[in-house]
Order: C-alpha cells, then structure tokens, then sequence
C-alpha cells in the first residue's frame, strides 16, 4: 500500500509517500522558521497561511522525485491532531479533498503516534514493547509503548515543553529561532560550573517535567550581570545542562520503574548531541532508538508511516475535515480496533 | 459545462454545481463545521445533479476575503480536489459572491458589497453587473474602518453584507445620496460564485490548482516583539 503523508501540525509543512512493501520512497519538508524568526515564536495565523501555499508544491514535488505517478497512491493519511487547529485544517482539507477526488481511504493520524513510531521508518526498529521519550517545541512526554496503538503517559510536562524552553531561553541570551540548535551552538563556549541551575521535580518521585522555572533562572542570570557573550555562553552551557540532565535522570527512572531496555528519543530536541551523549553514558544498558534527526523533527513520512498500519487495518476518517487541538495519547487504540 | 463551486468563508458553508440541466445548491449556516460538512455536501449536490466527479471541467471556491480558517477550509480542499481530478480552478471573491446574490435576488445591479471584518473594519469591494450577467469590480477590495470606505462613482448602489448590518449608520452617513438602499445582512452563497466560474473558465482565465490561493486582504496579523 503507498500512502501519501501530509503533516501540518506547527511550523513545517512534511509530505512524504510511504509503501508499506517498499518502504520510504521521498519525503520533503518546508521549514517556516524564517516566517516566525523575528517574533521569537510560532505565529499561528501564519504558519497556516504558509503551509496553503505549500502543500500542494511540495505534493508535486515529493511524486516527481520519487517517480511515482498519481494513479500510484492507494490513501492518503494527514495529522489530525494535536497541534494548532487552523494549520492542521489546512492538511486534513487538502488531503480529504485529494482523497475525494481520488476515490481514496484517508486517515486523520495522531502527531504523537507519528513521533513514537517515527524509528520504524529506520533499518533498525526497536521490538515492541519500548519506551519513548517525545520531546520537542510542544512536547516532553514519557510513553510506554505497549504495541501498536497501545499507549501508556508515564510523564508529561506540567507546564513547558523542553524545546519551549529552549526557545524563550534562546530569545533571553539574543541567539535566535528555533532556539535548541542556537542554545547548544553557544553552550559549546560556555564554561562549566559559571552557574547552576536546578534540576526541576528531580528531588521527588515521578516522571513529570516541569522547565518554566528553568527559563526563569536562566532570566534572572541574564538580568544580574553584565550578560556579555561569554557570560551568554555560559548561561546557555548551564540551561543546556539543566533540562538534559533533568530528561535524562526521568528516562532512567522509567527504565527502573519499568524494566523496558529499549528507549525510542523522539521529537526535535532528541537531535541535541549531549542529550545523545548523557543517555549513552547513564543508560548504557537500555537499546537507544534515534530516528535520523529528519524524522525526529516533525516530517510527512512519520505520518505516512502510521497512516499507513491504520488504514490496512481498515480504519477510515470518512470525508471529515477536522482538527483536534488537544488529543490525549491515552485515547488511541489499536489499529483496527475501533473500527 | 459543468461547474462544482464551494464557499466557506463565512458562517455560511455552501455547495453549488451547474449543469445544462441547471443550478443545484446546498446551503447552511453552520458556523465552525465546515469542515465537517462541506465534503458531504459536495456528494449530495452532485448526486442531484446527477453528475460525477470526473464529469467536472472545473471548480471555483471563494478565495476571500472572509474568516482566514474558513476560507483556508475551501482553498486547501479544492486544492486538493483539482489536483486529484487534474481540472483547472476558479478563484471568486467573496465579496463578488454576494454582490452577485443580491443581483439574483433583487435585480440590483451596482452593489457595495461589505464583510465584517472585526477589529473596526470591513472588508469591502464596489462591484457592477457587466452585458453577460457578471459582477466586475471597479475597484481595488480593501480591508478599512468604515467610516473611511473608498466612495464609488455615480448613484444607484445598493449596499449589503454584514459589514451593513453592523455599521448601517457609519456606511450610510459615508455613501450618503450615492447609496440607493441599504439590503443590509447576507451572506455569500456557492451558487453566485457560478456565474463569474462560467465566464472565467469560458474565456480560459481557470488556472492550476497550485494558484488556488486565499486572499486575505488583512495582512498583518501579528505584532514583532519589541527589541530591549
């Protein structure tokens, strides 16, 4: 089965074309950073207006490079949900319409599932059952990964997202958007031990997150010196150090209270390179799962892919146009299951 | 010929198709499920039409202006529906729309179409029929407050929209003698997107649906931070 994926859930507009046979056969991104740089977020209104104008290109674009013709394309599988409704409307349009015209299944698919499964996409692929952590702009989430469509929140955020964080701390020291690569650009002149941040809801039980208070800190270092480059630097060494040693201390908790060996990173800030290298030194006994820094971030294929085992499955979202802001994890179930 | 015509840029969500055996429309005012319904019925008028999909030479949506998700809504849809048909679109105004609805229903002629844009403002175009029965701008659309409408010339225009119905006397007093009659309220609908489809795709002025775009009129919708 070859299934277009459509994803449009933030600030990059992904289209992939998936065969379940075959594998990968081409997936493009645009990336709207430069749309949202100058104000140190995403702006919804225009992320939406940009991903309309791309869809349909991109489309165009991924068949051609993978030398596929239209007739070629067996469904069409587009995010749902969660995200920002005005910008995944404008996916689930375009797909349900080229469905339609078509003749073709298509699916509405959960942003999050496309991050948990995005290392099938891999040579590879952890066995089921694994866990995950998700972490990215809107989220930072521990999953355990049951089964296909079988989900367990283990942690989430109580109040930003890790790569949040990143962001409003990137805006703070002046380093530019998105702010992860930025902060760790300018954390790699930074000196060790110039301060400290805390290591937030790690001197509690639990497997949730919390980083406002950390981009407060980093607030408070910025506003009681003279925060010239060095001291940026060092700044951004300290929060760096801070959220991944906080993610790091709550995977190896999960690995504890679970007894799963295999760790699936997902989401955008799993591209981070000391994340990378904290988790190889403190859990050196658990299988660590890294999607290529493609798939990590938000992509069309991880759509494509989980669109793909819905819709063999059978399931359908028959010619609804619709987007969900807020889609708990916890409600998905098996593919099939509930249709 | 054979025209499919969607519209969902107001609370109004609406479906219209023409054939040599006439107009067949669906029309509801349903704010905020369109999405949820414009795909059925889509099926519904096509089914009375008794017509198909691939028996379509091309489809019009309205572009704008309008609620920006809305209109998004038909643009991305119609988008994707063209390219899975290969069939040329047509990009109408919404405000042409109802310029063209109060012709149908009224018979005026010259018509200041107004949407209420929020925010102070209107959407607003000044729009007169032509010899083949089709709403023409004669002006630029633009996004003001309405007290600050750009006047049209001569007299005898009607003025509608919700752009009316929320600011009669501010567009009153500012028209003045030029304005024949306030019809205030309406919304666009589908079927009035037809008439300026047919003339387009006959004079082949239909283009790819990669140009199936929105217009917006409000552009700036977001304020960058202030640099310390």
């Amino acid at each position: 089965m070859r299934v277009l994926g459509i994803e449009t859930s933030c600030d990059e507009t992904g289209i992939a074309l998936y065969d379940t046979e075959r594998g990968l056969l081409g997936h493009v991104l645009h990336s709207q950073a430069s749309v949202h740089a100058d104000f140190g977020g995403v702006v919804p209104e225009l992320a939406s207006r940009d991903h309309v104008r791309r869809l349909l290109p991109l489309t165009r674009r991924v068949l051609a490079s993978a030398g596929v013709d239209e007739a070629a394309i067996d469904g069409v599988a587009y995010t749902a949900g969660p995200g920002l409704v005005g910008a995944l409307l404008t996916g689930a349009a375009f797909g349900q319409g080229y469905a339609w015209a078509r003749g073709l299944p298509a699916i509405g698919v959960h942003h999050m599932e496309g991050h948990l499964l995005a290392p099938m996409l891999e040579p590879e692929t952890p066995d089921w059952p694994f866990l995950a952590l998700l972490v990215s702009g809107g989220h930072t989430q521990l999953v355990a990964v049951d089964g296909p469509g079988a989900y367990r929140l283990l942690g989430d955020t109580v109040d930003d997202a890790a790569g949040e964080a990143f962001d409003k701390t990137a805006q703070l020291l002046g380093l530019g958007y998105p702010g992860g690569p930025a902060v760790a650009a300018a954390a790699r002149n930074g000196r060790a031990g110039a301060f400290r941040f805390p290591r937030p809801m790690t001197d509690r039980p639990g497997l949730d997150f919390s980083f406002s208070g950390l981009k407060t800190a980093a607030r408070l270092a910025v506003e009681r010196g003279d925060a010239d480059d060095a001291v940026r630097a060092d700044i951004a060494l300290a929060f760096e150090q801070a959220v991944i040693d906080t993610l790091v201390i709550k995977c190896r908790r999960a690995v504890d209270a679970t007894g799963l060996r295999r760790l699936v990173i997902a989401g955008g800030v799993g591209a981070n390179r000391r994340l990378r290298e904290t988790l190889a030194e403190r859990l050196a006994d658990v299988d660590r799962f890294f999607p290529r820094l493609e798939f990590c971030t938000d992509n069309g294929a991880m759509i494509a892919w989980a669109g793909a085992m819905r819709l063999l499955a059978g399931e359908r979202t028959s010619q609804r146009v619709g987007a969900r802001a807020r889609w708990p994890l916890m409600e998905l179930q098996p593919p099939g299951a509930g249709s | 010929m054979r025209l499919l015509a969607i519209d969902t840029a107001t609370e109004a969500c609406s479906v219209a198709v023409q054939t040599p055996k006439g107009v067949f429309e669906h029309w509801v005012e349903a704010p905020r499920e369109h999405g949820d319904r414009a795909l059925g019925m889509v099926d519904a008028v096509l089914g009375e039409a008794g017509i198909t999909a691939a028996d379509l030479d091309t489809i019009a949506f309205g572009r704008g202006p309008g609620a920006f998700t809305g209109v998004r809504i038909a643009t991305a849809l119609v988008q994707g529906m063209a390219a899975g048909l290969d069939r040329p679109v047509v990009p109408v105004s919404t405000l042409a729309a109802i310029a063209q609805g109060v012709h149908r229903r009224t018979g005026h002629r010259r018509v200041l179409a107004a949407l209420d844009a929020r925010m102070g403002e209107v959407y607003w175009g000044a729009w007169t029929l032509d010899e083949g029965g089709v709403m023409r701008a004669t002006d630029e659309e633009c996004v003001v407050p309405p007290s600050a409408v750009p006047l049209p010339s001569g007299s005898g225009w009607a003025g509608a929209g919700t752009g009316w119905s929320r600011y009669e006397n501010l567009l009153t007093e500012r028209i003045g003698a030029q304005l024949a009659i306030c019809l205030g309220h309406a919304l666009p609908a589908a079927r009035d997107l037809l008439p300026t489809a047919a003339a387009a795709y006959a004079a082949g002025e239909a283009v790819p649906a990669e140009q199936a775009l929105p217009v917006y009129l409000r552009d700036r919708v977001a304020e960058r931070p202030q640099r310390g």
